[in-house]
């Protein structure tokens, strides 16, 4: 038991060099001795950390724990995060009612059904980007071939961006998710963006498509309900919910499979299809790219793992702990494709938990089923252990992953 | 086995569809989860009581009967 009047240790913490894939040390000794417990933030106020798998889905249903950011114990990220929360408000910081409310008017383009009908929408964005791979030169950066353009161009085609501006909002996108950037450069993107999604709500009243900005036109713009600029914004949530969190995953994953070649294996040369989404769901839940977490406050006094947490208190629900608990996963730092790992919390738990996560596992069941299948002899073109990982941004994942492969690879399609 | 669903508290997550696709469905205009089937065959019950353990609203409850 560590002492009562200690200091509490400093949130985030650094992840072991030696294993970029594994959560920080410092957060699995917590699991293991005090799965709920105080940490220090960034402007030295302290919050719960809540570790284990059980504690994490209990936290992220209890109505008593709330989303909204107001709360002065709110436990921000850092400054930057502070102020954006504070500012743009999203169904990300509500709570029932509202944020059902919110959240229904967009859910009806998220449905399995409606991610299902674009696979083969997804499958060709994916197999155009590794055509070019395969024509173009060797090594590559798999981040910047395959990991960004995927999901950006997938987001296009759920809001219904007409293929004349994609270019354009995949480069608004890109400055948007920069991190280690300009945070002025990303509010001007982030400006620049709002401005043309609120004139693509305005073209999509006019002459309405199949896309989720053509729906809340209709439904929410026309009858009042909703205003262009609040349009704008939810989408926009849509690119900053559901764009880096992907790439990470697609190179991120990558790079873990190509650290794992027993596993990579059960992929080379194309795997059933059930085989792949199995592979998708070890890999979400072994890396965990959203490692800033769930950040929660309590509306009420409540107890936690035996612990109290009083009415004001910030709450961190460790997805990446939660998803290596042994109570949970059985041997959970292997990383083992055929394991039944649906219960992961990478995308949350509660009334929160992703939006998008249907869309985002058929884009992971596209590439993983697609890139060791067409490039099977698919390498790293440097040792692992120079790759850069980038331990301080929002979603975890390796900036460049340089890849090459047997020029006679690159079968068909 | 008895099925019984919550749609005030769904969430549109979609992973009972995942689990057990003929006893799930999500409604096309607001992904609310609506019901199939409320008294599933014995070969369905493995998958809707992963799609019960797996609901993030917890808006799925089993009885015997
Ligand atoms: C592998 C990729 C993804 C991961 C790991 C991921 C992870 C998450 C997580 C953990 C949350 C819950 C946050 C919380 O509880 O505080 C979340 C929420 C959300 N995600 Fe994703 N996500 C991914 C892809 C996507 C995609 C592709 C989209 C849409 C295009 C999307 C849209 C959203 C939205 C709108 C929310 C907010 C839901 C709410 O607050 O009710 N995500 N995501
Ligand atoms: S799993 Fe639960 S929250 Fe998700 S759609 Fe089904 S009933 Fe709704």
């Amino acid at each position: 038991m560590p002492d009562a009047l200690a200091e509490p240790p400093a949130f985030p913490m650094p992840r072991a060099a030696a294993c970029p894939f594994d959560p920080p040390p410092g957060l699995r000794l917590l699991n293991d001795g005090e799965p709920v417990s105080r940490v220090r933030l960034w402007d030295g106020s302290t919050a719960w950390l809540v570790t284990r798998h059980a504690d994490v889905r209990t936290v992220l249903t209890d109505p008593r724990v709330s989303a909204e950011v107001s709360w002065p114990g709110f436990p921000h990220t850092n400054a930057v995060s502070k102020a954006r929360d504070t500012r743009m408000t999203t169904l990300m910081q509500m709570d029932a009612p509202e944020h059902i409310t919110h959240r229904r008017r967009m859910a009806a383009d998220f449905t399995v059904k409606s991610a299902e009908a674009l696979r083969p929408r997804i499958q060709r964005i994916v197999d155009d980007h590794i055509d070019a791979m395969i024509d173009g030169p060797d090594p590559v950066d798999l981040v910047a071939a395959l990991a960004l353009p995927v999901p950006s161009l997938v987001i296009c085609e759920v809001l219904g961006v007409p293929y004349a501006d994609r270019s354009f909002f995949q480069r608004v996108a890109g400055e948007l998710v920069m991190d280690g950037g300009d945070p002025a450069r990303a509010m001007a993107a982030s400006e620049e963006l709002n401005a043309y999604l609120g004139d693509l709500v305005a073209a999509k009243d006019a002459e309405p498509g199949d896309d989720v900005l053509s729906r809340m036109a209709v439904e929410q713009y026309r009858t009042g309900a909703m205003t262009r600029r609040e349009i704008a914004t939810a989408g926009q949530l849509l690119l900053v919910a559901g764009h880096d969190t992907t790439a990470n995953m697609i190179a991120l994953g990558t790079a873990a499979l190509l650290a794992h070649p027993e596993q990579l294996d059960v992929l080379r040369g194309g795997a059933d299809p059930a085989v792949v989404a199995g592979a998708v769901e070890e890999l979400l839940r072994y890396l965990s790219v959203t490692h800033t977490e769930a950040r929660r406050v309590a509306r009420a006094d409540l107890v936690v793992g035996g612990r109290h947490i009083g009415k004001g208190d910030g709450i961190i629900a460790v997805k990446s702990t939660a998803n290596r608990d042994p109570a949970a996963f059985p041997d959970p730092d292997t990383l083992d494709v055929h394991r039944a790992a649906r219960h992961h919390v990478s995308f949350g738990f509660g009334a929160h938990q992703c939006l998008g996560q249907s869309l985002a596992r058929v884009e992971l069941q596209a590439v993983f089923g697609t890139l060791f299948r067409r490039i099977p002899t698919l390498a790293a073109a440097v040792p692992l252990a120079d790759l850069v990982f980038k331990h301080n941004a929002v979603f975890y994942g390796v900036r460049e992953l340089p890849v090459t492969w047997e020029r006679t690879d690159g079968g068909g399609r | 086995m008895r099925v019984r669903v919550d749609q005030d508290a769904c969430a549109g997550s979609g992973q009972c569809v995942m689990s057990a696709p003929a006893v799930f469905d999500q409604r096309e205009t607001d992904g609310v989860v609506t019901l199939l089937d409320d008294g599933p065959d014995p070969r369905l019950h493995g998958g809707v009581r992963t799609a019960a353990r797996l609901c993030p609203a917890r808006a799925i409850a089993l009885s015997a009967r």
